[in-house]
């Protein structure tokens, strides 16, 4: 490689800044902050618009490295924070909020609160749309601090109400965090993005004061206004929430339909999948046996039991009545060439046995239905089972048997 | 120059430099007894008073600065460099005498002092940042901004002023700011016919004092002392006295924020020896150290190479007879021949030598090296026998080491110093506070750096690689015998390698291109690639301007018909 015998100030500072990286990624925090001590000087020239100034690098890269070195405390990070929110003013409000956040992980509620409530009172010129938002996650994360201490209130309250007491006083406090922390936590999720743990929050303190509307209206908007990205947490919340309340079965599967269609594989499947085998409307129970067909696509959902036990169930029902058994052929048509090797193999059956015999015998019912009497699994697993002279198994071996002709009708 | 007395003998006024220093008459080459004045450069408000006829009063200002020309900026720089290289063991004379002279043959010819019609005088005196009624009646006065981007430079203060100018808000009745009297005026003008005074001519200056007494230290190791700040440079306003007042444009003129280039410095230095109607500077013969034949030595054992190269080199010089005085000596204004940079000619010379000996087209060195290695295991009387792979290796190890520390030196490199700079008055608290910021955070930092910060500059040496035959690791070849790779014949030692490849077959025209040769490592072998990376480290100069100079030679030397060797053909690499 050919060397440069040239330097300018832009070109060292580069190199600086290429050394202090490469020591970052290999953890030397020593080394890094060598190199950073002769970056800084970038500071005197840090007139530039371009988007990672020396401001922000060091800014950046001087919390990485009190975060990581051994020798810095608390006090030095702090202290280093401070100089970095004089920086610059397009950068204070952001310097903020992550101080806090470091504050929080560090267990400094109370620190992060004031510094949290220091930035709200600041201004500065004009705010730009950028700073708008900053503000409102400030306000946001100061809003939830408040819900903390409001479910901290509420908890002592319970204490002392168990134990005769009434504290006035612990009552008001807890109100006027309840106002702080709605107030706040409403504002930031007008704003469209994910916002969980604020919609969560302002649930529960909505719940506790016997808000019900306002709250499943938030769920609502949450879930299903548009400009808000898709996020099955929302149906979750909103779904639980129904739940809660008592809803009627149609809100709470209409809630978790959604859910369906954005995360096939989500563990509320089940729930979702015995509700509409309950249902008396064919169409709800033929999305039902769809519901467990994709849940058990998904690699995770391999050994568990309650969902083959399902899907079992459910196929067994069919079967017996004799009817809709396209819905099994169709649900089949795209799974026949692979399900048998991810689901069925000889292997699986010799370890599903060994390890979980609930689940060798839900497997078993659904490939013997699906696959016949003759397939691998189905062979191996109720010969197991009948030589180990477990009930069920035998009546198993005679449900299939018995039922043998339909896998043809399937498979055709 | 400044010597106007008719001479005794011819009546002539016609003045040059003896060695001595003494004036002669170049008429009739009279000697006289008259020595150049001692000039005391010490800075001294009113010291253009007494050179310039008009007289512009000097004020105390109010912020206890006063008026203060460009040039003596320069000049102080001057003298402190001049200080810087005595200390180095350059003689006095250097400073005392001749540096001086020229910077006042400088100031005379460039019309800024020393003369009738000092050039400043057409430019009104401009305090600082004052605003002055008379510019805006002056509507071609340029902004501050024009100003700036009229320079050539790297733009980096260019973003500064951006800074300045848009927080500030700067108006036009403020639009010429420099602490400085004719900062302004300095940048403005176009300067080309006059030789406009930079940072970087500074050290053409210097260097350029340096060849007339003929000092053993060549441009690239005055380049080196430079950059590891052992000769004033890079921050050097921060001596000036305190009512010198630095800020606006002077930044500009006086800021440094690049490493000096050598060619730039050294066209530079040609350009001003032209200039100043130099005449032939003293000769440079075979005694001097900036003679091949004597640079040779010093870079043969500063590349732990036997001294038994020397023989060679002194021979190839002498082939192609860049040996002469006349070749080796300056003369200025004389464009048809071309200039001789000694370090870079040395240099090639050995790598010249090296191809010669070894031919360096990554097979032959080391199958000569192995044959080496064969005689040197019967080698039972005298030194060792030179091989190539032995010395390679311990070569690169150093030089891997070596580069190493340089790179992260340049990553280190720092630039500011405690004195602050700032464009305008307005700026100053902001920017001291920067500074105090900037410190406070380095302390931090550093803390945490765990080793020890050392900032004592590495003592200035001459040599930058040092081998000692004392060690007994074998790791020093100086003593070693080329008697391995050569053999008798007629009675004489020659070379076993018959062949030579030229590095190129035809020469650019400098004139086009800029350079006589297109270096690319891919096009050469690895060999000859670090043979160049070597010399490349030594002398801070790229190796493309060494193979620049090794395709000289090679042209010199293979046209001309005799032949030392059995046989060679040329044949160009692939």
């Amino acid at each position: 490689s050919s060397h440069e015998h040239k330097l300018n100030f832009k070109k060292s500072k580069e190199v600086c800044l290429n050394y202090i990286q490469d020591a970052m990624l290999q953890k030397q925090w020593k080394r890094a902050a060598e190199f950073l001590t002769f970056y800084i000087e970038s500071l005197e020239k840090d007139f530039s618009t371009a988007y990672m100034g020396p401001s922000e690098m060091i800014w950046r890269i001087g919390t990485e490295i009190l975060c990581h070195h051994s020798h810095s405390s608390m006090k030095q990070f702090n202290s280093f924070i401070e100089q970095m929110k004089t920086l610059g003013v397009k950068r204070y409000l952001k310097v903020c909020l992550e101080h806090a956040f470091h504050l929080l992980c560090n267990g400094l509620i109370d620190e992060a609160y004031q510094n949290l409530s220091l930035a709200e009172s600041w201004r500065f010129g004009e705010q730009t749309a950028i700073q708008d938002r900053e503000m409102k996650l400030i306000q946001a994360y100061r809003g939830l601090l408040d819900y903390c201490s409001w479910s901290k209130q509420k908890n002592i309250l319970l204490e002392h109400g168990q134990n005769g007491f009434e504290d006035l006083s612990v009552e008001r406090e807890m109100h006027s965090c309840f106002r702080k922390a709605a107030v706040n936590l409403k504002e930031i999720i007008k704003v469209p993005g994910v916002w969980d743990l604020f919609v969560k929050c302002y649930v529960d303190l909505l719940e506790y004061y016997g808000d019900h509307n306002e709250a499943c209206q938030v769920l609502n908007e949450y879930a299903y206004n548009s400009k808000f990205p898709a996020n099955p947490n929302a149906h979750v919340y909103l779904y639980q929430f129904l739940k809660r309340h008592g809803e009627s079965k149609k809100s709470l599967i209409s809630a978790l339909k959604i859910l369906h269609d954005i995360v096939p594989s989500h563990e509320l499947m089940i729930d979702f999948n015995t509700m509409l085998q309950k249902s008396k409307k064919r169409k709800k129970r033929q999305l039902g046996l769809e519901v467990i067909f994709a849940a058990l696509d998904y690699a995770g959902w391999k050994e568990n039991v309650k969902a083959w036990s399902c899907l079992a169930r459910q196929v067994k029902q069919i079967v017996i009545s004799e009817k809709h058994l396209d819905w099994i052929k169709q649900e089949w048509n795209s799974r026949k060439d692979w399900w048998p090797a991810f689901h069925f193999s000889r292997y699986l059956a010799k370890r599903n046995w060994q390890e979980n015999e609930s689940l060798s015998y839900e497997k078993a019912l659904v490939a013997g239905i699906l696959l016949g009497k003759d397939c691998k699994y189905f062979k191996y697993v109720s010969h197991q089972g009948c030589k180990a002279q477990v009930k069920r198994f035998r009546i198993l071996k005679k449900f299939v048997n018995k039922h043998n002709p339909v896998y043809l009708r399937i498979s055709g | 120059r400044d010597f106007n007395e008719r001479c005794a003998q011819c009546s002539e006024v016609n003045w040059g430099l003896t060695d001595g220093g003494r004036f002669y008459c170049r008429s009739c080459h009279n000697v006289t007894e008259r020595t150049r004045e001692v000039v005391n450069t010490d800075f001294i408000s009113n010291t253009r008073v007494q050179t310039i006829s008009k007289v512009l009063r000097k004020q105390e200002k109010t912020d206890g600065g006063c008026e203060w020309y460009v040039c003596e900026g320069f000049q102080l720089v001057l003298k402190k460099q001049a200080e810087a290289l005595e200390a180095l063991g350059v003689c006095p004379q250097m400073k005392d005498e001749i540096l001086c002279n020229f910077w006042r043959c400088y100031l005379q010819k460039s019309k800024q002092a020393y003369c009738n019609r000092p050039a400043g005088e057409t430019v009104k005196a401009l305090s600082v940042c004052d605003s002055s009624t008379d510019a805006d009646s002056e509507p071609e006065r340029p902004s501050l901004l024009h100003m700036l981007s009229v320079s050539e430079s790297e733009g980096d203060l260019q973003t500064d002023c951006s800074f300045a100018s848009s927080t500030s808000k700067v108006s036009e009745s403020t639009s010429l700011c420099s602490g400085s009297v004719d900062g302004s005026l300095y940048l403005m003008k176009n300067q080309k016919e006059k030789l406009r005074m930079t940072m970087p001519m500074t050290l053409s200056f210097c260097y350029m004092a340096l060849l007339w007494l003929r000092e053993p230290m060549t441009l690239s190791d005055l380049l080196r002392f430079v950059v590891e700040g052992h000769i004033p440079y890079l921050n050097v306003f921060q001596h000036f006295p305190e009512k010198m007042k630095l800020c606006g444009l002077d930044l500009k003129i006086f800021c440094v924020e690049s490493w000096p280039v050598y060619e730039e410095v050294y066209n530079k230095m040609l350009e001003l020896a032209a200039f100043l109607d130099l005449p032939r500077f003293p000769d440079i013969t075979d005694s001097c150290f900036l003679h091949p034949d004597m640079l040779c030595i010093k870079y043969l054992m500063e590349a732990n190479l036997p001294d038994e190269l020397h023989n060679w080199t002194c021979r190839v010089v002498k082939k192609i007879c860049i040996g002469e005085a006349d070749f080796l000596t300056l003369v200025p204004g004389n464009k048809s021949t071309r200039k001789v940079k000694y370090d870079v000619l040395a240099a090639a010379v050995i790598v010249v030598v090296l191809k010669l000996l070894f031919l360096l087209d990554d097979h032959y060195e080391w199958l000569l090296s192995e044959f080496a290695e064969e005689r040197n295991k019967n080698n039972k009387e005298g030194g060792p026998y030179f091989e190539f792979k032995k010395w390679y290796k311990v070569i690169k190890c150093s030089l891997d080491v070596e580069q190493k520390k340089l790179d992260e030196e340049r990553a280190k490199y720092l630039w500011r110093c405690e004195k602050p700079l700032f464009y305008s008055a307005k700026k100053k608290s902001k920017v001291l506070k920067r500074r105090r910021m900037v410190v406070n955070l380095q302390n931090q930092f550093g803390k945490l750096s765990g080793s020890v910060q050392s900032s004592v500059k590495p003592n200035p040496s001459s040599f930058q690689l040092s081998w000692y035959e004392e060690n007994t690791d074998g790791s020093c070849f100086h003593g070693h015998s080329l008697k391995g790779i050569l053999q008798e014949k007629c009675g004489l030692l020659t070379a076993m390698n018959p062949d030579y490849w030229l590095c190129t077959v035809k020469l650019c025209t400098e004139k086009l291109c800029g350079h006589l040769a297109h270096y690319r490592e891919v096009d050469f072998p690895q060999s000859y690639h670090f043979v160049l990376r070597l010399f490349s480290f030594l002398l801070r100069i790229q190796p493309s301007h060494i193979h620049d100079e090794v395709c000289v030679i090679e042209h010199k030397l293979f046209n001309k018909k005799l032949c030392k060797k059995p046989k060679y053909k040329a044949s160009l690499r692939k």
